[in-house]
């Protein structure tokens, strides 16, 4: 049916269940924003479609592959083809720009040293971060390492890529690069989900949004369709009535 | 008795689950390091981290042991006659006990504290995810380069601390005890034989193994952010060196056993 889909998840933490059967589909090349309050555990579904959590029960399935049938090692592939871009961008400290680019292309392809340093080279230059690769991390500010952790994470060319608060924390200018590189992976195929509190991006980037309260996905749907079906969660989310 | 009961079996409890745990995680090491890539340029990068950082720190400790265990021998048995004997006993201590030991606390204390904060910090900030959000296994990267470099390097490092504290005994015994340096050498090469060596090495090898799989596994173990990152340093050193003092008086008993029956 789609790209993405989950079905049924559930997921306790100690005796507190988070997820009570969270269901929901994403098409290919379609965005869907995943929005809930603090603690709802949207990150936690994130995480779990690339097998960094395993849910208690359901199913997860990801082109094709049920994600959460495969072992550590299966999900290598799966990886491959998803991507994650973290909340803070989870750089290597200990390596540079450059290094941390390189990072999946040494690991997954035969490329040579001089074709890994053209192709990262250009895609720094992509993401306007130009003349920074021989920097640590920490030399860099919040948005720039965002901007590496996404361009990092697009390195392999990903078919899905999952952003995990892209825009948390971020000045305007930055938070408007950001959407402007989810809208143009969106322009190229790439199919996403798009975990985050901030309205305007989700409305400036995601084809449809869920809503995910008491554990369940309350709504789903295009804005337009939420807006009139959704018992106004939408308003009640953004005024602070719903979390 | 109740009153004691309750925390002794939370204790054990524990206990049993740290076991456990660093059981699973020594498996996994075993598993992954024939399955898939070898990392030998991180194995060599760590050696260096562990092995050549260390050495000052070794180097200093050796020759303090040297120096006293010398100094120490030598007025205690002045009293009765016995200085001549304090190369053999220095020598003897130093290769099968001090030798190792001495060498494994000082590299729990610094490199077991800075593996576990190091591998810590990496969870806090997502750095372990990462590694296998890009298909990658924290295990090959960053936990097997630590256990191997710890492996090859702790024997060597004990190997320059029975050098170094032998050379500092001699030096002491030469200047403070009076003792003929000639002679002095003479009794350390009749004294050391490859028993002693090969008792002293081959317990460093476990060693390694009690510093380097705790400190990975109180640092993978990190889940509360920063504040637990100090507490899982800590504790990855006192559990390596319980360990290391714990396992002395086993693997002596055990390399006696096997010196025997060879």
């Amino acid at each position: 049916m789609g790209m993405i889909e989950v079905e049924d998840f559930k997921k306790s933490f100690g005796s507190k269940q988070v997820h009570k059967g969270v269901s929901f589909y994403v098409k290919t090349g379609e965005c869907l924003g995943l929005i809930g309050g603090s603690g709802a555990g949207k990150s936690v579904i994130l995480r779990s479609l690339i097998g960094l959590e395993r849910p208690d029960s359901g199913k997860i399935v990801i082109d094709g592959t049920e994600v959460t049938a495969l072992k550590e090692r299966e999900l290598v592939e799966v990886r491959k083809k998803v991507a994650y871009v973290f909340q803070g961008g989870a750089l290597f400290d200990s390596m540079t720009v450059f290094e941390n680019l390189a990072y999946p292309l040494r690991e997954h392809t035969q490329l040579s040293e001089t074709e890994i340093r053209r192709k990262i080279l250009h895609q720094l230059e992509e993401f306007g971060l130009g003349g920074n690769e021989n920097l640590l991390p920490a030399s860099l500010s919040g948005g720039m390492q965002k901007r590496v952790g996404l361009a990092r994470a697009m390195m392999m060319s990903p078919e899905v890529v999952l952003y995990d608060e892209p825009t948390a924390g971020l000045d305007p200018y930055n938070t408007k690069k950001i959407q402007e590189h989810i809208l143009d992976l969106k322009r190229r195929g790439v199919t996403s989900i798009l975990v985050t509190h901030d309205m305007p991006t989700a409305f400036a980037v995601c084809d449809k949004l869920a809503i995910l309260l008491n554990g369940r996905i309350e709504a789903q749907g295009t804005m337009e369709q939420l807006e009139k079906d959704s018992k106004g969660l939408i308003a009640k989310f953004i005024n602070g009535e719903a979390a | 008795m109740s009153v004691f009961a309750a925390p002794l079996g939370a204790f054990l409890f524990e206990s049993l689950n740290i076991l456990g745990g660093m059981g699973i995680l020594s498996g996994r090491i075993l598993k992954d390091l024939f399955i898939g890539r070898f990392y030998l340029r991180l194995v060599v990068e760590q050696i260096y981290v562990i092995g050549m950082k260390s050495l000052p720190l070794i180097l200093i400790t050796a020759t303090s042991i040297g120096m006293v265990m010398s100094l120490q021998f030598g007025l205690g048995l002045e009293k009765f006659g016995g200085k001549m004997y304090v190369p053999k006993l220095v020598t003897a201590t130093i290769l099968r006990e001090m030798g190792p030991v001495f060498t494994s606390l000082m590299l729990a204390a610094r490199v077991g504290a800075g593996i576990a904060s190091e591998i810590g910090s990496m969870v806090v900030t997502q750095q372990i995810d990462a590694i296998r959000a890009l298909g990658t296994s924290p295990i090959k990267k960053i936990v097997i380069p630590r256990v191997l470099a710890c492996l090859v390097t702790l024997p060597l490092l004990v190997g320059v601390t029975n050098f170094v504290a032998t050379v500092g005994g001699l030096l002491i015994g030469a200047t403070e005890l009076n003792i003929d340096a000639n002679f002095y050498y003479l009794k350390v090469l009749s004294t050391a034989g490859i028993s002693d060596y090969v008792s002293g090495i081959g317990k460093s090898l476990f060693f390694a193994i009690f510093i380097s799989i705790p400190a990975c596994y109180y640092g993978l173990n990190v889940k509360n952010g920063t504040k637990e990152v100090g507490s899982a340093t800590t504790k990855a050193v006192v559990v390596a060196s319980i360990l290391i003092l714990v396992g002395d008086f086993f693997l002596s008993k055990l390399f006696w056993v096997v010196e025997r029956w060879v």
